[in-house]
């Protein structure tokens, strides 16, 4: 920003800074001072109510014996690698889909989009119904003659998170395609007109033209996604609770199990602790990249 | 809804290639649509099959096929009768409630984003950068863990309880991400527009209400589909942060499909989780139509 | 305009009747239909005494319900009233001070004299002052039985744990799964607990839940328990289920021989249309002849508030809940037996009379909610659920328990 007027340094942008007002309030009291409670709390043996009876490490230690927590973040990575690829990839897709000036736009936006405004208690329900050897899918394929075929993913702890993923694909991919879309028709209309008049074929205009234009959508895309998987939670109880036999385990349900099931705050925030110091791992880098280098505006 | 793409596609072809009625290019894209189209709404068969069935056609298990006798008795059951605890009278008890929350909450939370974004993009200020960044940060907090500084800090500002103290949490709460969207978008949107605009003397809410505003109703759809989603099917802000005078409509859906003890009445749960998603699917269609390609275009000609 | 119509009259009808009586918000997780059918009992006798109850249905009690309970009670803005099962899960909110000393309440209406058995009531207590309402006494050690399953194989129906085991090997060769066993954590500690009592023997049991004596709980007799469990396990594979009541109803349509599940469980029978003693068969201490039953339960717990009026509404809500008539009409509806040894309850049927004679003979050990902590029994619920679900052995799974145990 080149200043347009001379000012006195905290006067200048003081209609911005009120306007961010709201914002400032937020990060600092709920999200910076909500994180130092909770990295506080996890050094305490707080149970159901917080206390300041400090223990030391004690949490972290017990955290990193546990089988559970371990199953945990195994199941998050695998869960969330695949999610995530899967979830832009196709959403990306979708959206150039529905950007060919087709006809029913909006019917098929909406058939795509529906999953998002269902409760996630019955979404379970029903892909645990699907899903369910006995009768789902693999019930209907094999009345149909295929008496070999079998499709039982909740019901097989190796592959369990991928029974999962039917699910949560199911209901996340047509936001993202939306927001996808929201960047597509952002897209300036003069550069298809350019691409059309030097016969650039449209997959060569969206790989080397959209795409890099659409850099802060794809941005955006990745933090929704990637933040839904770390909250991971609904669907996972409502599809499986956890099961079969604790395999599909996921941090956020060890974080809530303990601070309220079990009663050990401490625990819980020795966990919820320990994603927030990965989340912090990965978000780093990416502010470094976003403002540390070039400044744009 | 027909009619807005028709007309839309008679604004002339503008896409990347020109419109045929019949080619491989058409047959493609439908087909693909259509086959992707089938995947999503497989549920959304079982779902309908199954809300129009008796429980006793229920229990069999079939649950792919049709229903031999259909009844909307689940849909009544579901919207007007279902008990929660002793309230006989299903969904329709929380309606109301959850309109009072929901505009507020997503009125707000927009509004109070969309600025962030904007003042983020076009008004750097020092420190704006770090802000941004413990805002994104603050989206990955899983919000269970911010519970007990939440009733804390509601309760020292003297509006725990209230509905004002609710839709302050959504405000809070949708921030991140809401703020991600609108920085983002704006960020694509050219600088010469926003230059110009300066030298004509407006200032920043000028600039916010006469070009901002009016060029990113795309990203406004987004913003208002995850909002109104999020918080018509908020349960666990609505009840923690509320009485009973003021719960959703999502407490007695938790309460009619949760029940853990007692028979589980399949074709009423699945009549009341569509009844509550009626909402938000009504607000896609309707906001959908703000979906139009090339207000942008149009406004940097213009 | 409707809206507003609707607000206007619905604030009407609240303000009539808090002119005549006190309102008191109670809290509690009974949302399916015969709950709802006991509580709306509570509810009638209460505004009968001239009080009026709203209603606050959380469904989904440990994950959903609790949570939302302890917020509004930490947020300085908390119910009337709220049910907890009684023991150990509410009682930092009782040191921190939140919670109504009913003392009072208890000394007056003699509540030591005919509570039954006396550990409700004990567990009700904190530092000799009662803080809690018992109002059921739930037993989970039953071993549920389909009888048309054995009587089609030609076989007896089992009589204990041992009749059952050895049975099944016929029962899976039909095609039938043995034992149902629903994919929750809680099931499976049930199931786990059930053999506790029923295997390892009554001393064995006390020894280590109530004395927490670390020997016997390595030492032979649970090892005993622990491989009845590894038994049960193989009884259990096939049965692809989630919620408890889906697995009965594995054994009502038949499609399994039987399910160790709590008392409750009478209830799905009863829906079906089955008959106790014809169609079904309960065993509770799973057979054995010497028959223990432990006393979970519910009992509600009473905020501190503000107002003397409710304070003193409360007072009236918690005689109320103990009281005779309130006692019978619940426990018919609820399926529970009730916390009173001194009420005519006649019109139980043949499975309650069998937990009825087990509450006479005062063979009745305290509820895990009462003996270990919350945290403890979510680690041995995290253990359980994996056990049934690997091939993890009976000697780690008890070497893993002890550790749990060790450090409660």
């Amino acid at each position: 920003m080149s200043a347009v007027r001379r000012r006195p340094k905290l006067l200048r942008n003081l209609n911005a800074k009120f306007a961010a007002m709201p914002m400032i309030l937020t990060t600092l009291v709920v999200f910076v001072g909500g994180t130092i409670w909770t990295v506080v709390y996890s050094f305490t043996n707080s149970k159901l109510l917080p206390r300041l009876n400090f223990v030391g490490f004690a949490q972290y230690e017990r955290l990193w014996n546990t089988g559970r927590w371990e199953t945990s973040i195994h199941n998050l990575l695998l869960y969330g690698v695949f999610a995530l690829v899967f979830t832009i990839t196709i959403g990306f897709l979708l959206a150039v889909l529905l950007d060919q000036k087709i006809r029913f736009e909006d019917a098929f936006r909406t058939i795509l989009l529906y999953p998002f405004a269902l409760s996630f208690i019955v979404t379970g329900l029903v892909w645990q119904w699907l899903l369910n050897p006995n009768l789902g899918i693999q019930n209907a394929v094999r009345s149909l003659g295929w008496e070999s075929f079998s499709f039982d993913p909740l019901y097989t702890p190796k592959i369990v998170m991928f029974g999962i993923l039917i699910g949560g694909l199911w209901q996340g991919t047509g936001f993202i395609m939306c927001v996808m879309l929201a960047g597509l028709r952002g897209v300036d209309e003069e550069i298809w007109k350019a691409s059309r008049v030097d016969g650039i074929p449209a997959w060569k205009t969206y790989i080397f033209v959209v795409i890099p234009m659409m850099r802060p959508v794809f941005i955006t895309s990745l933090v929704l996604v990637a933040s839904g998987i770390i909250k991971l939670y609904d669907l996972v109880v409502a599809m499986t609770s956890g099961g079969p036999g604790g395999s599909s385990e996921v941090p956020a349900k060890y974080v809530y199990d303990y601070m309220f099931t079990a009663q050990n705050l401490g625990q819980g925030l020795a966990a919820s602790t320990m994603m927030l110091a990965s989340v912090i791992i990965i978000l780093i880098p990416w502010a470094y990249l976003e403002f540390g280098g070039r400044k744009r505006g | 809804m027909a009619n807005a793409s028709t007309n839309i596609a008679a604004a002339g072809p503008r896409g990347p290639k020109p419109r045929r009625a019949i080619s491989g290019r058409n047959i493609m894209i439908y087909g693909t649509l259509g086959l992707v189209a089938l995947y999503y709404a497989l549920p959304l068969y079982v779902m309908i099959v199954t809300s129009l069935k008796g429980m006793p056609e229920v229990r069999l298990g079939h649950i792919f096929a049709p229903p031999v006798e259909i009844t909307f008795q689940p849909w009544v059951k579901a919207w007007a009768q279902a008990c929660t605890g002793l309230n006989c009278d299903g969904l329709s008890r929380g309606f109301w409630n959850s309109v009072r929350i929901l505009i507020p909450s997503v009125v707000i939370s927009i509004a109070v984003a969309s600025v962030n974004g904007y003042a983020l993009v076009n008004w750097k200020f020092k420190g704006s950068e770090t802000f941004f960044t413990i805002l994104i940060f603050g989206s990955f907090i899983p919000y269970q863990v911010m519970l007990y500084p939440i009733v804390i800090l509601l309760r020292e500002m003297g509006i725990y309880g209230t509905l004002g103290g609710l839709v302050m949490v959504h405000t809070i709460f949708g921030m991140p991400i809401l703020t991600l969207l609108f920085r983002n978008y704006f960020t694509s949107v050219p600088e010469e527009l926003f230059k110009a605009a300066r030298v004509d003397g407006a200032g920043f809410w000028g600039i916010y209400f006469r070009i901002m505003l009016p060029m990113s109703m795309p990203i406004f759809v987004v913003a208002i589909i995850l909002q109104v989603t999020g918080i018509w099917n908020d349960f666990l802000f609505g009840v923690v942060f509320t009485k009973p005078d003021l719960y959703p409509m999502t407490v007695q859906l938790n309460n009619i499909v949760n029940s853990v003890q007692g028979v589980k009445e399949y074709n009423v749960n699945m009549a009341a989780t569509m009844i509550t998603g009626l909402v938000p699917l009504t607000v896609y269609f309707i906001s959908g139509k703000l979906f139009v390609r090339g207000i942008a275009a149009g406004a940097v000609k213009g | 305009m409707k809206l507003t119509t609707k607000l206007l009259a619905a604030s009407a009808i609240v303000s009539a009747s808090a002119a005549m009586a006190t309102d008191l918000e109670v809290t509690h997780w009974w949302t399916s239909g015969g709950e709802a059918a006991a509580v709306a009992e509570l509810a009638k006798a209460f505004d009968a005494s001239g009080d009026h109850w709203i209603d606050g249905a959380i469904a989904g009690s440990g994950g959903v319900a609790r949570p939302i309970m302890i917020s509004r009670i930490t947020g300085g803005d908390p119910m009337g009233a709220t049910q907890f099962n009684h023991g150990q899960q509410a009682l930092e909110l009782v040191q921190a001070g939140l919670m109504q000393d009913l003392s009072e309440v208890a000394d007056a209406g003699h509540w030591r004299d005919f509570i039954n058995p006396i550990n409700l009531l004990d567990a009700c207590t904190v530092d000799g002052k009662v803080y809690c309402a018992p109002v059921n006494i739930h037993s989970p050690e039953w071993l549920w039985l389909n009888n048309h399953v054995y009587e089609n194989l030609g076989l007896p129906v089992p009589q204990n744990w041992d009749e059952f085991v050895a049975s099944a090997p016929q029962v899976r060769a039909a095609g039938i799964v043995p034992l149902a066993l629903g994919d929750q954590p809680w099931q499976s500690s049930l199931a786990f607990g059930a053999m506790q009592v029923a295997i390892a023997g009554i001393d064995a049991w006390r020894a280590v839940n109530v004395d927490h004596n670390m020997d016997v709980a390595a030492g032979p007799e649970f090892a005993k328990v622990f491989q009845a469990a590894a038994d049960a396990r193989e009884l259990a594979v096939g049965s692809n289920v989630g919620d408890w009541n889906l697995a009965t109803n594995l054994v009502i349509t038949g499609q399994a021989a039987g399910q160790i599940m709590g008392d409750w469980a009478r209830g799905e029978f009863a829906v079906a249309n089955q008959v106790a003693g014809v169609d079904y068969s309960c065993l509770p201490g799973l057979g054995n002849p010497d028959v223990w039953l432990s006393t979970g339960g519910d009992a509600f717990y009473f905020p501190k508030l503000n107002d003397a009026d409710k304070t003193a509404a409360q007072m009236r809500l918690a005689a109320l809940l103990v009281s005779p008539e309130v006692q019978v009409a619940f426990n018919l509806k609820k399926g529970s037996l009730p916390i009173r040894g001194d009420v005519d309850l006649s019109a139980a049927d043949v499975c309650m009379q069998k937990g009825l004679s087990a509450l006479a003979e005062g063979h009745m050990v305290p509820g895990g909610d009462m003996v270990w902590t919350p945290d403890t029994q979510t680690q041995v619920g995290d253990l359980m659920v994996e056990f049934w679900k690997s091939d993890m052995t009976a000697e780690d799974a008890q070497a893993r328990w002890v550790a749990i145990l060790q450090n409660d």
